[in-house]
């Protein structure tokens, strides 16, 4: 079991969870405001992604010599694209539909995932093949006993580390993290109390999808390849993350991501195919044993 | 009394039936559309099927295709690597229906085990698991070497044709139909309105919705193994997620709950769908541009969302044409 569970394996665990709780977070957030499984959440992974190197090979020139600044403006830019995005789906695709039976929501959310992945494997300066995703930063591989740790590893880690900490500051200390937390309380009476319930709701979108956005430079400069189809996997995987966590429960949704991560890692290890189907295994036993997750509270049907 | 109008929907259907015939046979009407006419006819009971479950039932799923894809290899297996027939073997028709039946059944002890999870799960956890469902069931088939692995069943002989099909559609439509009819149908309506109201009342809603999936589930197989007959093949990505979708499109076009319209959409899209092939490629031919086989899904795509977003209801809502309503005899 030594060559399993070993400090390597608990690092690329700890980097495939950073990946996944950032994704996670979107889809529980925005699960805990508007009860929807944003089935397009993948994408806005994968559009950040595309963004992080349109920008990239638009103005490297600009940056010579200065790869730490070149660095954070591709994270803004996929950021401000996931989340733009995100931002642009809800006003078109779901703000029409949000008071009509939830499986419409979610059908429209089905094609708008769909449109996004064909849409961008349609356009001819994109295609539907694989592109490798450039170095931004100097790849150094660090030794650490008997494990190899890239950089890109830590960086994923501590990035993503730093954007959780930034959240929990923003829904904790601030009016509209207030505001966040009482519209997915009870809509109505936070509606009763002023809050403009549509403002939350995007802004919503708007984090989540840039969370997604960050999550998808760090993947591609990572494992560094990207492709349109690039979002679903990783995106039904952290949605499974969230909902091992207690879906709509925030903290629950960076759990999950992490135990996937890990689990994943492990199971991929021991052997490529229990790699594969572990994370549909254990969906089927959340669901089955306690539907509503590790940290997810009860509830109960109204009558 | 309320009667089901069978004779007139089997005029229609036989002089429907008549017309391609005669077309065909006078060469108006080439192979190529007959064989697109075919594949609508099995999109017809794999949409009508799927309307079971999600429109009448009022259930979710995201993995009717995993279903046909079980009835495909099943039937395949049986006619091709156990049988070995061929069209002009003796006895090949009977074994190529035992065939059809046999993977029919297989689906639906497939939809049985599905359905089960189903009663502790709603909504968008339905649609999740029956996703994930569909994603197993192509992977197990892409692992399996005995029935091709990646490669595919190959070798499969051509028994499905016009009129084995139309029969077939006109089987399904009828039973699917009368069974929303009888008082088991209405039991599964009481459920997609409203659950709760249905248990308190005395319908057992687990078993209905077991029920759905596993009738559901047993047309979807029959659907997959007349395809994997027509097209002589059964490949993995004949039945992923983007597969199951497409019937979705359907169902969600013709009117959720009604036959009908799941009946026309299945004709309509699977039409559109080749027209746009057609299309794309003389776009392309023409102009030289580098336009791709992709732009299909994307018209695809935003169809489903428009849908969604401007007709919510489908073409034919909730209602039924003539032909499959229930006359009232005195």
């Amino acid at each position: 079991m030594g060559a399993i569970f070993n400090a390597q394996q608990i690092v690329n665990g700890l980097q495939v969870g950073s990946i996944y709780a950032l994704i996670a977070l979107g889809y529980t957030m925005v699960y805990g405001i508007v009860r929807l499984i944003n089935f397009a959440h993948g994408d806005f992974y994968m559009l950040g992604a595309y963004a992080a190197y349109g920008v990239f090979f638009a103005f490297n020139a600009l940056f010579v010599g200065k790869t730490g600044l070149m660095a954070f403006v591709v994270l803004i830019a996929s950021m401000a694209a996931g989340g733009l995005i995100a931002l642009l789906t809800n006003r078109l695709a779901y703000k029409p539909l949000r008071y009509k039976p939830k499986l419409s929501s979610l059908i429209t959310a089905i094609g708008v995932s769909m449109f996004l992945e064909y849409f961008l494997s349609a356009l001819p300066v994109v295609g539907p093949s694989y592109r490798s995703f450039p170095d931004i930063l100097p790849r150094v591989n660090i030794n650490l006993g008997n494990a190899v740790i890239s950089n890109y590893v830590i960086i994923d880690i501590v990035i993503a580390a730093v954007l959780m900490v930034g959240l929990t500051l923003l829904i904790k200390k601030t009016t509209l993290g207030m505001a966040m937390r009482a519209v997915s309380q009870d809509k109505d009476a936070a509606r009763l109390m002023g809050i403009d319930i549509e403002k939350v709701i995007a802004f919503t979108f708007l984090i989540g999808g840039s969370f997604a956005g960050a999550a998808g430079l760090l993947a591609g400069m990572t494992y560094p390849r990207i492709v349109p189809y690039m979002g679903i996997q990783p995106g039904l995987k952290a949605f499974i993350a969230a909902v091992l966590g207690g879906i709509g429960n925030i903290p629950g949704a960076v759990l999950g991501a992490y135990i996937m991560g890990l689990a994943e890692t492990f199971a991929s290890a021991y052997n490529s195919l229990i790699g594969e189907g572990i994370a549909f295994a254990i969906l089927i036993v959340v669901l089955l044993v306690r539907p509503r997750g590790l940290l997810g509270e009860k509830f109960a049907d109204k009558i | 009394m309320k009667k089901f109008n069978l004779p007139k929907l089997l005029i229609f259907v036989i002089a429907f039936y008549a017309a391609i015939q005669i077309l065909y046979s006078t060469e108006i009407m080439n192979g190529y559309i007959l064989h697109i006419i075919n594949q609508s006819l099995i999109y017809v009971i794999l949409a009508v099927s799927l309307n079971l479950i999600n429109g009448i039932t009022g259930q979710f799923s995201l993995g009717h295709m995993g279903f046909a894809g079980v009835g495909a290899y099943v039937s395949g297996t049986i006619s091709t690597l156990v049988f070995k027939i061929n069209p002009s073997s003796p006895n090949g028709m009977l074994i190529f229906i035992l065939a059809i039946v046999a993977g029919g059944l297989a689906a639906a002890v497939v939809g049985f085990l599905i359905g089960f999870p189903s009663l502790r799960l709603k909504g968008d956890y339905l649609a999740i698991v029956t996703l994930g469902f569909g994603e197993i069931i192509r992977t197990v088939f892409n692992n399996i070497d005995y029935v091709g692995g990646p490669r595919g069943l190959l070798g499969i002989p051509k028994f499905s044709n016009f009129t084995t099909i139309t029969i077939a559609a006109l089987i399904t439509i009828v039973v699917i139909r009368n069974l929303v009819e009888s008082s088991h149908g209405r039991a599964m309506l009481a459920v997609r309105e409203n659950e709760l109201a249905a248990e308190l009342v005395g319908v057992n809603t687990t078993r209905y919705k077991v029920l759905a999936f596993v009738i559901g589930a047993f047309f979807a197989g029959i659907a997959g193994g007349l395809f994997a007959h027509l097209l002589q093949m059964a490949h993995p990505t004949q039945f992923g997620f983007i597969k199951s979708v497409e019937v979705l499109i359907m169902i969600y076009a013709g009117g959720v709950g009604s036959i009908t319209g799941s009946t026309i959409a299945a004709f309509a899209l699977t039409f559109l769908s080749e027209g746009l092939r057609i299309g794309i490629r003389a776009i392309a031919d023409a102009t030289g541009l580098p336009i791709g086989g992709e732009w299909r899904m994307v018209v695809y795509s935003l169809l489903l969302i428009f849908i969604m977003l401007f007709k919510t209801e489908g073409l034919m809502g909730t209602k039924e044409s003539k032909l499959i309503r229930l006359k009232e005899v005195e």
